[in-house]
């Protein structure tokens, strides 16, 4: 979309999820004691309290858990329709992420569907978008 | 039931339109002084005032009112007081009134919310709306996906269901439907003409599967609930309705999850707290700024299994105004205006005590379900007339 998206203001918890497009990864938090993934990403684990978190790159693909077509115009500049999905990333049991599926009619997609990530920058925020594994 | 519990008295509403020109404080004086009348109360016996989701000022046409100010315009002499949006949902608000009476620290307690999205829309040069650079909190989780709506989250959760447990349109289109068909019995209804099946599946696609007919509007109005404490009834001159239990759960507060809402684990928690159990209840206002908001509440009420609600409402009749369980008998906020949750819990208290004029339920109802919010937000309140 041409158009710019709002973008997230980083910050120490955030800021690996929305840069590690750069180096073409999806990088979640999780906890090094119990393994537990935690996002929204923060400095605790919301399994076990353990501070011991960092952020780790996970495969990049996974499932569409649901999805919507949006059609309406939320401000004059948007184009539509696109879909915005849930993901669970593969490898991250409990995590969804709000997204788009692109590269696909917006009827093509289904729930349960694989997809990928693919990254869009925008000035220093690589957005996490998914398209369809075919 | 007792000197220990809450009771809702006095309610009231102010006009409900879009772009009204009123101030939205006196939008709001409109609904306590009609409160006010009905208890057969006095401004100077409030004591407490409670609100969802005080002033916001980056959105305030969303909430304009705070409650430090209605204290401060009114002359209230407050024991206590509250407003905030991290609490339930706007409903919290109620929940929290009712502590506050049931631990003594307030007799009786103005609760309010009071939009006016469709007026500030209208005059952005006094309600403007602040610019942004960036995302925070909670939203940067959607916004840059431009999921902007509440709409595009709860459509989410609907399209979940659709695609699971084969929620239909003509399934769906039964919360719109009865609530139009409602709201044109209620002189106060935003909407007043019926809707047709033909005109719902003919509508666009707002985030599929919700059509406009799906969503709520936006809505100028103000409305009130006065909770009084059950030692101080003796003042009040309405039909007291007891307010027998109250939910307000959450485990994730996170729009992002496949099928996890706090309606959930809110409705099983309602009935852990009372002896009623469904078969009890005699009319439900369950929230529907988005349609399918009230068939998840259907099943997290447990009037139905988890993935039923749709064949549960299909046809329409069950839920009718004669039917076994009248939904929305106002109009929902699909029909009757965007009121904000505050609606379903001034409903119900309307047909527990046999207000409703042309939309009065039949029989004599004595409980009701009163719900509000979607999402990670949720409130429920069990309403009884003794
Ligand atoms: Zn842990």
């Amino acid at each position: 979309m041409a158009v710019p998206r709002p973008l997230p203001r980083l910050d120490s918890s955030n800021r690996d999820f929305w840069t590690g497009g750069a180096n073409n990864e999806l990088r979640l938090m999780r906890c090094l004691d119990c393994a537990t993934f935690i996002h929204p990403p923060r400095p605790v684990c919301r399994n076990c309290l353990s501070e011991n978190v960092a952020t780790e790159a996970v495969a990049g693909t996974g499932v569409i858990a649901t999805f919507t077509v949006n059609y309406q115009k939320w401000h004059p500049a948007m184009e539509v329709p696109f879909v915005v999905a849930r993901v669970a990333p593969d490898g991250a049991p409990g995590v969804y992420l709000t997204t788009n599926i692109v590269g696909c009619d917006v009827d093509a997609v289904e729930i349960g569907d694989r997809v990928r990530v693919i990254f869009e920058q925008q000035d220093d925020v690589y957005l996490p978008l998914f398209q369809k594994i075919n | 039931m007792g000197a220990s519990d809450a009771y809702i008295t006095g309610i009231g509403q102010s006009e409900v339109g879009m772009k009204l020109t009123r101030h939205p404080l006196l939008l709001t004086l409109d609904a306590v002084r009609e409160a006010l009348q009905e208890a057969g109360l006095s401004i100077g016996q409030i004591d407490g005032v409670s609100t969802y989701p005080g002033r916001v000022p980056a959105m305030l046409g969303f909430s304009p009112v705070g409650s430090d100010e209605l204290i401060d315009a009114l002359g209230i002499r407050a024991s206590w007081y509250a407003g905030g949006i991290e609490i339930s949902s706007q409903l919290g608000a109620v929940t929290a009134a009712a502590m506050a009476v049931r631990t003594g620290q307030a007799r009786h307690v103005i609760c309010y919310r009071t939009v006016y999205e469709a007026a500030a829309m209208a005059r952005p040069e006094e309600y403007p709306v602040p610019r942004r650079d960036r995302v925070d909190g909670g939203s940067q989780w959607t916004a840059p996906f431009n999921a902007l709506s509440a709409a595009v989250w709860t459509a989410q959760y609907a399209m979940r269901h659709v695609k699971q447990f084969g929620l239909t349109r003509e399934q769906l289109a039964q919360i719109a439907l009865t609530g139009r068909a409602n709201a044109a019995l209620n002189p106060r209804a935003l909407v007043r003409e019926p809707l047709s099946m033909d005109e719902y599946l003919a509508a666009r696609m707002i985030a599929s599967p919700l059509c406009l007919y799906d969503c709520d509007r936006y809505t100028d109005a103000s409305t009130v609930l006065i909770v009084s404490a059950g030692d101080a009834l003796d003042e009040v001159s309405c039909t007291p309705v007891r307010i027998a239990a109250m939910a307000g759960s959450v485990e994730r507060h996170s729009w992002d999850q496949a099928e996890w809402m706090a309606c959930y684990p809110t409705g099983a928690d309602l009935w852990s707290r009372t002896d009623y159990t469904q078969s009890d209840v005699d009319t439900v206002q369950l929230y529907d700024g988005f349609s399918f908001q009230a068939i998840a509440w259907l099943e997290a009420l447990g009037f139905c299994e988890k993935g039923e609600g749709g064949r549960f409402i299909e046809g329409g009749k069950r839920i009718a105004l004669d039917g076994e369980l009248p939904l929305n008998t106002f109009g929902g906020q699909i029909g009757a205006g965007r009121l904000h949750g505050f609606g379903f819990a001034h409903e119900a208290v309307v047909q527990l005590r046999g207000k409703g004029e042309a939309r009065q339920i039949p029989g004599n109802p004595r409980v009701a379900v009163a719900t509000s919010g979607g999402g990670p937000l949720a409130t429920a309140l069990l309403l009884a007339r003794d």
